[in-house]
């Protein structure tokens, strides 16, 4: 009876005690030399370029590493009213659509300009997700300088994922639609009316313009990502799908079903080979190409009505489908072209492709059946390895130039580092909180710059100071130079990002515009000096030819202008220094600002609404006399005879 | 009067021919610096034109008040092309002559076309220094704006630097190589013609 009531009492005591033997979990140590390794001292520069998509905020954060500040919010595909992107008449062309003006778009993945595989960095392409379209930046200026729609895709999300010398930036369809003349059908006639077009958009080699060169019909799949093959893989590309069950409902589970589904090798090189010999279909279909001209300083949309299409049914030798288990959300190819990595969400491992297996598999038509026509190749034939219990949910994986590969675990929230030969796990490291995608500098290139990684996190939780239920989404920096990750910094992010790529700052740092020579500015309503500034009516148009440069508007008094005229202010800015913009606000306007660059020109369209005076000023804080800058316009009853009038500087 | 040894007269030539760069290279410059303007701004002289930042330190300057810097400004432009023509003329004449008289006049020419530089680029900075538009957005009290003649000076929120530009220097060295040409001819014991 006593043995027993000790045997209690230890019970007892044990209970009490198990709540502090919870194993340690994510709040890992930090060790001592982090902050010296992110600091950046005051007056010198980031080692990287970090180009982050913002997701759904449709822009893109222009960030430094290794300190993870941010140095520019830059307007894609979103209204920027904070230098009047899709606001001013220039720039409205550029957001528009074959539905019209669009002002919103949830923008997921970079793609940056390469050469033979390795970062050139001089473009940046994005994709818009809902309205499919992919914009090109430009490096020099960080500004969106073209546009181009997607026509027969919805949800462009396995984009825009580049060839190795940017021949080609491709844009795979998530959403499976109707296409052509048929597209008002029963939504359970899927299977026989839905098409997956897949893109190949060329790009100009000097100038950078994107014309859509041909489209594949391909099965009525689920496209989720993409990566172009490199080196020795070069000529391939390689699509990782998902919905491979064909299902137009409740996907999470209807989607979920089948062991495999497929990573979609395609030849581009033969593509590129039957479009020359003439084999592919013209369509017709809809979609707009948007273009800024630096000389103008403006945007044109211009409508486009056909599209090339290529049948891989007919033309067989172009698409080949690699099962991969278990909704493959990544897919990416390392380094040397050699190896293909399939991220199943749902799988137990990662599978790793061989591309020498995968031609040799073709070669010996190691099938193990069709898909319309279309080869499907045996899993175990083009298979180099698996890897064994990396953890759990893997999305997407990075490189870093020494043999390894880094993968995000979404549901486990930690990254794995493995080796891609030996397939063995090496390191891991925990998030905060459920990693989505991860960022080497030329992670994704030949030539991977594997000294930090940066993950971007789709749960913030308690990382920072709560700010009610919206919280900015967090990323950590790490330090993969050694043998073990090692945590150097977590910070906050704008929008909610998705793909990120980097580059060395040298690459573009000293290639920057700092600003636009007014000679050369050539908008129909530019001033090349202040004796031009001047008010012109035009029935119920009335254009302010305005001047703008420290300190002061020309004109600034104007008088004659009615209810309802439609009122034009063509601002030039003056100035030919760096880091000289000139902002411009009037009072009531239905619209955002301008912010002009120094040498540009912008516009602003403005319906008064009501007669009386309206003070206008410059916005940007350019100079000791800055809250001087400004100006009253006079707004007359409609049908007033109030004579046109302007002057600056005049007393009477 | 004595004649001068080969040398030293190919030393007035070289002078002479010095001159010439004047034409292609900036003669003068002027630079500023301000907390704002760490990589500076910089405006140079040339024989008949200006060049560099002239506008934007014409922005930076009417809030005090001076007066718009531009080619118009240097009635200068109009015939230092013409004197530096005679100089180089007159230099290659007294190659030829080849006497002593010859080498002294046109050092001494020289010297006074260099101080006379001088004395015209102070008159300038005083003008533009001193008068200022009395409307000006910002006055300080007692202050003027004169630049340095040569070396550094601070001017409000600027540090302003002016001195020689390559023209410049390379015309001094001309004028270094007479003054060898002179040393070595008072020197000489006998009229050796080398």
């Amino acid at each position: 009876m006593k043995k027993n009531a000790w045997l209690v009492a230890a019970g007892l005591i044990a209970v009490a005690l198990a709540p502090s033997c919870k194993p340690k979990g994510a709040e890992s140590a930090i060790s001592g030399d982090a902050a010296s390794k992110v600091y950046v001292a005051p007056g010198e520069h980031d080692e990287f370029y970090n180009i982050v998509s913002g997701g759904f905020n449709g822009q893109i954060s222009v960030v430094g590493l290794p300190s993870g500040r941010v140095l520019k919010i830059l307007p894609v595909f979103s209204v920027n009213p904070e230098n009047g992107w899709g606001y001013s008449e220039e720039t409205k062309p550029m957001l528009n659509t074959s539905h019209g003006f669009v002002p919103w778009d949830d923008l997921h993945h970079i793609a940056i300009s390469t050469t033979n595989a390795e970062h050139d960095a001089r473009w940046a392409f994005a994709n818009a997700n809902n309205t499919p379209r992919i914009a090109r930046i430009d490096l020099t200026t960080f500004k969106t300088v073209e546009i181009i729609e997607i026509p027969n895709s919805a949800g462009n999300h396995s984009s825009p994922f580049i060839t190795q010398s940017t021949e080609y930036v491709v844009a795979g369809t998530r959403f499976s639609v109707p296409t052509g003349d048929n597209t008002d059908v029963s939504i359970d006639s899927y299977k026989e009316n839905f098409k997956g077009h897949i893109s190949f958009i060329a790009v100009d080699k000097e100038s950078g313009e994107m014309n859509l060169s041909f489209q594949i019909e391909a099965p009525p799949f689920n496209f989720d990502l993409a990566r172009a093959g490199k080196n020795k893989s070069h000529g391939w590309f390689f699509f990782s799908t998902y919905n491979t069950e064909m299902a137009h409902t409740l996907l999470e589970v209807n989607a979920s079903q089948k062991d495999k589904d497929y990573i979609m090798a395609v030849n581009w090189k033969k593509a590129e080979e039957y479009v020359k010999a003439g084999q592919g279909t013209k369509k017709k279909a809809n979609y707009v190409h948007n273009t800024w001209d630096e000389a103008t300083h403006s945007a044109t949309s211009t409508m486009m009505e056909e599209v090339l299409v290529l049948d891989p049914k007919i033309l067989k030798d172009i698409v080949y489908f690699i099962p991969c288990p278990k909704s493959p959300h990544g897919t990416d190819t390392d380094p040397t072209g050699e190896y293909i990595i399939g991220s199943g969400k749902l799988a137990a491992i990662i599978p790793v492709f061989s591309f020498t297996k995968m031609l040799a598999a073709i070669e010996n038509k190691d099938f193990e059946g069709t898909l319309d026509g279309m080869p499907v190749l045996k899993y175990e034939s083009v298979l180099h390895g698996e890897v064994e219990k990396p953890g759990l949910g893997p999305l997407h994986t990075e490189f870093d130039g020494k043999g390894n590969a880094y993968t995000s675990m979404f549901v486990s929230s930690e990254i794995v580092k493995w080796n891609i030969e030996t397939l063995q796990v090496l390191d891991r490291v925990p998030t905060y909180y459920s990693v989505g995608h991860l960022s080497i500098p030329g992670g994704p290139t030949g030539k991977p710059h594997g000294k930090y990684m940066v993950a971007y996190n789709k749960i913030t939780k308690d990382r920072y100071l709560p700010t009610g239920p919206e919280l900015a989404h967090s990323a950590q920096l790490y330090d993969i130079s050694g043998d073990k990750m090692q945590l150097l910094l977590d910070f906050p992010t704008i929008g909610e990002p998705h793909y990120a790529e980097s580059f060395p700052a040298s690459l573009i740092k000293d290639k920057q515009v700092k600003f636009f020579q007014i000679e050369k500015n050539m908008n129909p309503y530019a001033l090349k000096g202040i004796k031009d500034a001047r008010v012109e009516r035009k029935g119920n148009e009335v254009h302010v030819y305005m001047t703008s440069i420290r300190s002061n508007f020309r004109p600034d008094n104007i008088e004659g202008v009615n209810v309802g005229d439609e009122v034009y202010f063509h601002v030039t800015n003056l100035e030919q220094d760096w880091d000289v913009p000139h902002g411009f606000a009037i009072k009531g306007a239905n619209t955002a600002e301008l912010l002009i660059m120094p040498g540009e020109t912008s516009t602003m369209k403005w319906v008064p609404d009501r007669a009386g005076i309206f003070p206008f000023y410059c916005t940007d804080f350019c100079s000791a006399l800055h809250q001087e800058m400004q100006g009253y316009l006079r707004v007359s009853p409609k049908g007033s005879n109030t004579a046109l009038k302007f002057s600056t500087g005049e007393v009477e | 009067m004595k004649s001068l040894s080969t040398l030293n007269r190919i030393m007035i030539l070289i002078a002479a021919l010095l001159i010439i760069p004047s034409y292609f290279t900036p003669l003068w410059q002027i630079s500023l610096w301000a907390p704002q303007y760490p990589e500076g701004l910089n405006m140079k002289i040339w024989i008949d034109h200006l060049s560099g930042n002239v506008d934007q330190i014409n922005g930076v300057n009417h809030y005090i008040g001076m007066n718009h810097i531009g080619d118009e400004m240097f009635p200068e432009f109009t015939f230092l092309i013409y004197v530096i023509g005679v100089l180089v003329a007159l230099g290659i004449g007294a190659f030829l002559v080849g006497k002593r008289w010859s080498l002294y006049s046109f050092f001494v020419l020289m010297s006074l076309f260099g101080l006379a530089v001088l004395v015209d680029m102070y008159r300038w900075g005083y003008q533009y220094g001193h008068n200022l538009d009395p409307k000006a957005a910002i006055k300080v009290e007692g202050m003027s704006y004169q630049p340095p003649l040569i070396g550094y000076k601070e001017l409000l929120n600027f540090l302003a630097y002016s001195g020689p530009d390559t023209g410049s220097w390379i015309l001094i060295g001309g004028v270094g190589l007479l003054m060898l040409a002179i040393i070595r001819d008072r020197f000489e014991k006998t009229a050796l013609v080398i």
